[in-house]
């Protein structure tokens, strides 16, 4: 037989221009299969039934790919369990009668919309600066003809497997976004498709990310959090190229 | 009703096939680069489709206005798929070719699908290649530097391009990588948060659409000269299925609505690699990539209700079902054919794990022959999320694997342009039906949506546009968006009405139950006729019962999931009537009544080669069925075959 639990959550809610507070709710029945979604979803379902607006909570493809989902669960993004994102982090983690605590990312730049669904979109901005490499569609060269090294494309698709979530924002003592950021610069920046655009894209997207978030002090507590466990090598790869990017970049306009 | 319709024209080009798409790209009308500017295309949806679409149009110089009801365009559920995409490069010598990628895929689809479509998609497959490694995209390697290939089921060619198990979110941060490209340089401006709610129409014409701000509640309208629809497939009208939470039919829904024809509703995919469901709150189900079985080999106990484990269970006692019935194919048969035998060993009583509900993927031969090393580098990423869900761990024990609702092949109608029977209004990507017939090869989504986004749409769109220079789009003040943002405003306002005791999820999971039962893998007479008399009860009482607390002025999910819920039961209806009247069984569609001896899908290409597409009618009336026959001039058409 399965075995079910009883939690008690500690939920943030908050309506959108108001303050908000900490609100109690009880779980019971809770089955040790489901998602951590799964049993917010029962107590929404329950709240429905009582008559009080659900939680809202944001989640999508609910396989850990998508980056939706951003809860700080007992002060942890994306909860207790490592590389995992919350929505694939299941209920036999938790034992019966735990006390949880719910709250949304923790950051000045991902502003609250409601309850604990947060506003991403300076991750966007920081795309937008130079996350792209030049290539029009119908410009493309064989694909054969530009070989990859093994290790180059390995290490490119290391970075590129960064979801977006932002945990690394929230998990740092500072709202420093230099993980994300890192891991989209050095996607490209590794890549041989990458190099012409190589420092205009650093410099622009280190200074796009300087704008929202904080400054990094090393920490490691965005690698902890990283659902993906993005390598903090990427980072130290990014303020190399950053360095370097101030003196390419002038040769290149001509300056020098 | 018999007969070809003569309302469906597809457009298709005169020619030899392999002609055809390179005649016609000369034939159809251009609009030059200045005037380029004057034309405004709204593109919905950020997924595979819309965010290349988007991107290769505010390239070529159109002013596209780009929506997506997510935060981010980058979180659009293409974002999800694992394996790969095809691509006829034949790098690995084996005998590939455009001409091979286009028989398998009619093959595939069971002789149901376009042939002239299906092959510009072959053609097109290798461009996407070209385009997507030039954009960045991380695909496997092999030392040497060049691109690594691997197989799929469906073909016995390696042409799968791949990137670990993410190729679905690699293909898609290039393609949004050129759409904030293109947002950055002005020529895509981007709407994030948007839900749209109505496709606008001014003549029959398509003029806009209607939009909610899922945060504010703000109704808005928006104008153009051409609306693109990439909004994805209905599978969750099943409730449990591999989409993601948020993927709905609304947008096509509301347009089929406005006079576009939904095409072959009963055509669904069901995977067969997906991870058994465990307990009644389960909300959605989770894909295991067909990869896998490349070098998992699938078995059941050969005893009814075995009690031990599957290492306790002697190589002579265990029935490799697949390879025992398919030798030519193995493990590697299509997805239909794979899930329909899954079905029915379970359905015999020899599923296994807790609730009976699955058959064994098992690695033992794979890891003994190539070590755990290279099992881990080609698929570790994907044994470590079934760990994370099922707290078993694959190396040591064999994955429990049942098959799960993916993707929809049917869709909107569309001609050889890709335009609905709405002018004016387009439908890429799975939103719309034309490429994968009755079943959809494995790989063969995201080729599908990257050739009409890149490829395809942004030179077809061009011939229609071409005849509107000089015109502006209709103006948002024009009474048509007045009355579509009414017909908005008086839905939501009837859902706060209601205020019944349920929840929407509740009547979502009633509703996935009943097209399950009765629309799932196999579907038969009774059943359906069942369906549709229970649907439309259980409708009835959704209507009057649903409970939708909180207001429209704000960010409120239970509203933006009532609407969608609401169009899954007109979706449902249609979908139980299409599969009634396809008295076949063809890929997906499965027909109790019409199997072969051996229990294989029997089709009757006398009486149904063709598409069935519908036309609204009206609230409360039953759509009109039009059929558009297929011509299969280049691949004969026969038994499918994988033995």
């Amino acid at each position: 037989m399965e075995k079910t639990m009883k939690l008690t959550l500690k939920v943030w809610r908050q309506e959108p221009g108001q303050n908000g507070k900490f609100q109690t709710y009880e779980a019971p029945g809770i089955s040790e299969d489901m998602s951590f979604l799964e049993m917010l979803d029962v107590v929404n379902e329950r709240l429905i039934e009582e008559g009080t607006p659900p939680i809202v909570f944001e989640s999508d493809c609910r396989e850990g790919i998508c980056g939706t989902c951003n809860l700080m669960i007992d002060g942890q993004a994306h909860g207790p369990e490592k590389a995992t994102a919350t929505c694939q982090l299941h209920m036999r983690k938790y034992n019966d009668g735990d006390h949880i605590t719910i709250e949304p990312w923790r950051a000045a730049s991902f502003p609250i919309i409601r309850d604990l669904a947060v506003d991403r979109s300076a991750l966007d901005a920081i795309q937008e600066a130079g996350g792209y490499i030049t290539a029009p569609t119908g410009s493309a060269s064989d694909a054969n003809l530009t070989p990859v090294p093994k290790e180059a494309a390995d290490s490119a698709m290391d970075a590129a497997a960064c979801i977006g979530c932002g945990a690394c924002v929230a998990a740092c003592p500072n709202s420093a976004a230099q993980l994300f950021t890192s891991a989209k610069v050095m996607h490209m920046n590794l890549l041989p498709q990458g190099q012409a655009e190589r420092w205009k894209r650093t410099e622009n997207m280190v200074e796009t990310m300087e704008e929202y978030f904080g400054s990094c002090t090393n920490h490691g507590e965005c690698h902890e959090a990283c659902p993906k466990e993005i390598s903090l090598d990427f980072i130290a790869l990014m303020n190399k190229d950053y360095v370097k990017s101030k003196i390419k970049n002038r040769k290149l306009s001509g300056q020098n | 009703m018999s007969g070809y319709s003569d309302v469906l024209d597809s457009k298709v080009p005169e020619g030899p096939i392999a002609e055809k798409w390179t005649n016609h790209k000369f034939n159809m009308k251009l609009v030059n680069p200045a005037n380029k500017r004057k034309f405004e295309v709204i593109v919905v949806g950020t997924g595979l489709a819309g965010a290349s679409a988007a991107a290769t149009m505010g390239e070529l110089g159109y002013k596209v206005k780009a929506f997506t009801f997510h935060d981010s365009p980058r979180r659009a559920h293409s974002i999800a798929a694992q394996g790969g995409i095809n691509g006829a490069k034949n790098y690995q010598n084996d005998g590939d070719s455009v001409h091979r990628l286009f028989y398998d895929t009619v093959k595939g689809g069971d002789y149901r699908s376009r042939e002239a479509n299906v092959h510009r998609l072959a053609e097109v497959s290798v461009d996407i290649i070209d385009q997507a490694a030039a954009q960045g995209v991380p695909f496997a390697r092999e030392y040497g530097g060049l691109l690594a290939n691997r197989s799929f089921g469906g073909a016995q060619v390696s042409r799968t391009f791949y990137a670990r198990g993410q190729t679905g979110q690699q293909l898609l941060l290039g393609a949004y990588s050129a759409l904030m490209r293109q947002v950055n340089e002005g020529g895509v401006e981007l709407y994030n948060r948007q839900e749209m709610l109505e496709l606008v129409t001014k003549d029959g014409e398509a003029c806009g659409i209607v939009c909610r701000d899922v945060i504010t509640g703000e109704i808005s309208s928006h104008t153009a000269h051409a609306v693109v629809l990439a909004t994805g497939g209905y599978g969750n009208v099943y409730y449990l299925s591999t989409n993601a939470m948020m993927c709905n039919v609304t947008a096509a829904w509301r347009a089929h609505r406005k006079g576009a024809m939904f095409a072959n509703p009963c055509y669904t995919q069901i995977h067969p690699t997906c991870i058994p469901s465990s307990d009644p709150f389960q909300s959605k189900l989770t894909l295991m990539s067909e990869s896998l079985r490349n070098d998992g080999r699938i078995w059941v106990p050969d005893k009814f209700d075995e009690a031990r484990s599957a290492s306790d269970i002697p190589e002579a006692e265990r029935d490799y079902y697949l390879e025992r019935k398919y030798p030519a194919f193995g493990n590697l048969v299509p997805r239909d054919v794979a899930s329909r035998n899954a079905k029915t060993v379970v359905d015999a009583g020899k599923g296994v794990g807790p609730l009976k509900n699955g058959v064994y993927l098992d690695f033992a031969e794979a890891i003994a022959r190539d070590g755990e090393d290279t099992v881990r580098a080609k698929y570790g990423n994907l044994f470590d999320m079934y760990e994370r869900i099922t707290g078993e761990n694959p190396y040591k024990q064999p994955m429990r694997i049942y098959p799960a609702t993916h993707y929809t092949m049917g869709g909107l109608w569309v001609d050889y342009h890709l335009m609905t029977t709405v002018p004016g209004c387009y439908a890429i990507g799975e939103a719309n039906f034309s490429d994968h017939g009755a079943n959809r090869l494995g790989a063969s989504a995201l080729m599908q949506g990257l050739a009409d986004g890149y490829f395809v749409l942004p030179y077809t769109i061009g011939d229609q546009l071409a005849g509107k220079l000089g015109s502006d789009p209709v103006p948002a003040d024009d009474p048509v968006f007045k009355e579509a943002i009414a017909d908005v405003n008086d839905r939501t306002n009837k859902w706060l009405a209601v205020k019944g005791t349920k929840s929407v999820d509740h009547y979502h999971r009633e509703l996935g139950k009943l097209v399950w039962d009765y629309i799932g893998m196999e579907r038969n007479k009774n059943g359906l006729e069942k369906a549709i008399s229970e649907i439309t009860s259980l409708e009835e009482e959704f209507e009057k019962n649903v409970r939708v607390l909180g207001s429209a002025d704000t960010l409120n999910q239970s509203l933006e999931k009532v609407g969608r819920v609401s169009d899954f039961f007109g979706l449902a209806k249609l979908k139980a009537r299409d599969a009634l009247v396809r008295e076949e069984s063809a890929g997906g569609h499965f027909r109790e009544e019409h199997q072969t001896e051996e229990g294989e899908a029997q089709r009757d290409d006398e009486n149904f080669k063709h598409v069935t597409a519908w036309d609204w009618n009206g609230e409360g009336e039953a759509q009109t069925e039009h059929r558009e026959e297929l011509v299969f001039n280049e691949v004969p058409l026969t038994q499918r075959s994988y033995k």
